[in-house]
């Protein structure tokens, strides 16, 4: 009988990846609902250590797979050891993080093991009765939500996006398994050749992470006009983030976009600068625990989600509430 | 090179709004579309046409028979041939049951290089072209931003990630997915669109085309191990105050709130 559910552990030049403690986060809330365990599954080069790590973020068990070849990400290697431990343990439930790697990685194992596969879920919740997994996520841009289910196949298995998920507070003491597991490879499994590794200069911004998000939409006006934004932001201890149309017009850097095609965030306050709130942007920001705008059009739809707005000009308040906070910190 | 390029055709949901009063999707008047990462798939396959003389590129859709519209507009950029794959029993289709069909038409083909954009704006899962090069057998490179190098046998490609890029080499026959950023797709040619309309014919295949290659069992809504259970709008939460106030009232305002959230 299919048992457990199993998280694939991201790492990336053997550290392990913030959506991987998120997924065991809410792994450990599916298990206990189900009376079973949380099983981690580790790929990597001399990874091993790294095992622990995932048993305090909440893990039972951890499986490892080490080898050469999985020390840099290659879809056939991953799949192949993905799908052998499926193989072998039979998970009721196998999660992924929605990135660029468990987008690749997901849908060919579930091609591989013949299961089904939901994307980019935003929540995820054991059926008080049929003890299925009900798995909901935005389509159609975000405009509607629909839940999914596998009920006849095993595992069940979801990509999360991340950022969605709460990570357990560690507990280093915590007691568990590391189990190593074997894979054969052989040559035939490259059926890539990485050339190069380039990895990106700039410390890539986490904005996922901040408690408080300045984040600008087309009216600011212009690039320039972001300067205005971050100087709110340093003094409100928080990052900038904007919205797709200023990424697409070269304002700002992609990996602070907000939103459906960007990034899912849920910070204490996210101030929405400008923003008119198209439905892929409110994807990305409305679980935020509170919401401010500030929009000059008094119809645009990102008021239906603030919990406060003011309706006005954001590129003159916000360089004078930054002026009034600096006045009040002397 | 024969280069198969898998198309969706999509409603552009940056088009979609919702009645604001029942809070349902008007779906009316929403325009149909090539989905814009597989746009970049046929520009990509286009211009290694244009490098490579006596290149082939067929565009491959499963679809209602209006696909026949985005179908005529591949020809019309420049492909040579379009294959709709189109039958009752294929409806309602997960992203297995999907890939299974497709892989099943293109078994069918010959090619060197199966292009698929990396998702679809109306699913964003970004699954069929990993699951079709499973199905086949063949090496996959997804994520596409470049193509670095092309040879009669092998690409050199800039495969992103969140943090880094890949350079990959890969033999063909293999496939890859691409993303819009990949390029700006052509305009249709005037003569390009008459030819489409009044001189090429969309080759329509149904279930009976693939019969000997496609497992009836892995079909439309019952080969598909995903069912949608419930599908609704969001519940909007209940809009806040809103204030129409001077810049100096904002700031005043905006203080007293980010004191009483704890944010100063």
């Amino acid at each position: 009988m299919s048992k457990h559910v199993f998280v694939f552990a991201e790492q990336r030049d053997g550290v392990i990846q913030k959506v991987s403690y998120e997924l065991i986060g809410e792994a450990r809330t599916l298990a206990d609902d189900l009376g079973q365990s949380v099983v981690a599954i580790l790929l990597g080069d001399k990874i091993a250590d790294a095992a622990r790590s995932l048993i305090a973020a909440g893990a039972d068990e951890c499986v490892v797979v080490e080898d050469p070849v999985l020390g840099e990400y290659m879809t056939e290697p991953y799949a192949k050891a993905v799908h052998a431990i499926v193989q072998e343990r039979d998970p009721e439930i196998v999660l992924y993080g929605a990135t660029a790697i468990g987008r690749d990685l997901a849908p060919r194992v579930s091609a591989r093991v013949h299961t089904g596969l939901t994307a980019d879920c935003t929540s995820l919740e054991i059926d008080k009765e049929t003890k299925d997994l009900r798995m909901t996520r935005p389509a159609f841009g975000g405009n509607i939500m629909a839940t999914i289910l596998c009920t006849d196949f095993r595992p069940q298995m979801a990509t999360v996006r991340p950022g969605v998920m709460q990570p357990l507070d560690r507990d280093e003491n915590r007691e568990g398994v590391i189990t190593p597991f074997m894979v054969e490879y052989t040559p035939a499994d490259q059926n890539v050749k990485i050339r190069e590794v380039v990895k990106s200069t700039r410390k890539a911004a986490d904005i996922t992470g901040a408690k408080v998000l300045v984040s600008g939409g087309r009216g600011i006006g212009n690039a320039e006009n972001f300067a205005l934004l971050r100087d709110l932001a340093d003094e409100l201890g928080g990052e900038v983030s904007s919205s797709r149309a200023n990424v697409d017009a070269g304002w700002i850097e992609r990996d602070r976009q907000v939103g459906q095609t960007g990034k899912t965030v849920r910070p204490d306050l996210y101030m929405a600068c400008g923003i008119s709130g198209a439905i892929q942007h409110l994807a990305g920001m409305e679980d935020s625990e509170y919401i401010i705008a500030i929009n000059k059009n008094k119809d645009a739809p990102i008021f239906g989600v603030a919990d406060l707005g003011i309706v006005g000009d954001a590129t003159v308040i916000i360089p004078k509430l930054t002026q009034a906070l600096k006045k009040i910190k002397g | 090179m024969k280069i198969i390029v898998c198309m969706k055709q999509v409603p552009d949901t940056t088009e979609v709004r919702l009645n604001p009063e029942t809070g349902t999707l008007i779906r009316e008047g929403v325009p149909s579309i090539i989905n814009p990462d597989d746009k970049a798939g046929i520009e990509s396959a286009l211009r290694l046409k244009d490098q490579f003389p006596g290149t082939t590129v067929t565009v491959l859709s499963m679809g209602l028979p209006q696909v026949d519209v985005a179908m005529r507009e591949c020809l019309a950029m420049g492909c040579d041939d379009a294959i709709l794959l189109t039958d009752r029993p294929l409806g309602g289709a997960d992203t297995w049951a999907t890939s299974s069909t497709l892989a099943a038409a293109l078994k069918k083909l010959d090619f060197d290089l199966i292009i698929c954009g990396r998702q679809a704006i109306d699913g964003d899962t970004a699954q069929v072209g990993p699951q079709i090069a499973e199905h086949l057998h063949l090496p996959q490179v997804s994520y596409v931003e470049e193509i670095l190098e092309a040879a009669e046998d092998h690409l050199v490609l800039k495969r992103q990630f969140e943090d880094r890029y890949h350079v990959i080499e890969v033999q063909l026959p293999c496939l890859i997915t691409t993303l819009s950023e990949l390029n700006a797709p052509r305009y249709m040619t005037v003569g390009g669109i008459f030819d489409a309309y009044r001189e090429r014919e969309i080759q329509i295949w149904s279930l009976e085309d693939i019969k000997d290659t496609v497992d009836m069992g892995s079909i439309g809504l019952k080969g598909s191990p995903t069912r949608v259970a419930k599908s609704g709008t969001k519940e909007v939460k209940g809009a806040g105050e809103v204030h129409e106030v001077t810049p100096d009232e904002a700031v005043d305002l905006l203080l007293e709130r980010l004191s009483v959230i704890h944010i100063i």
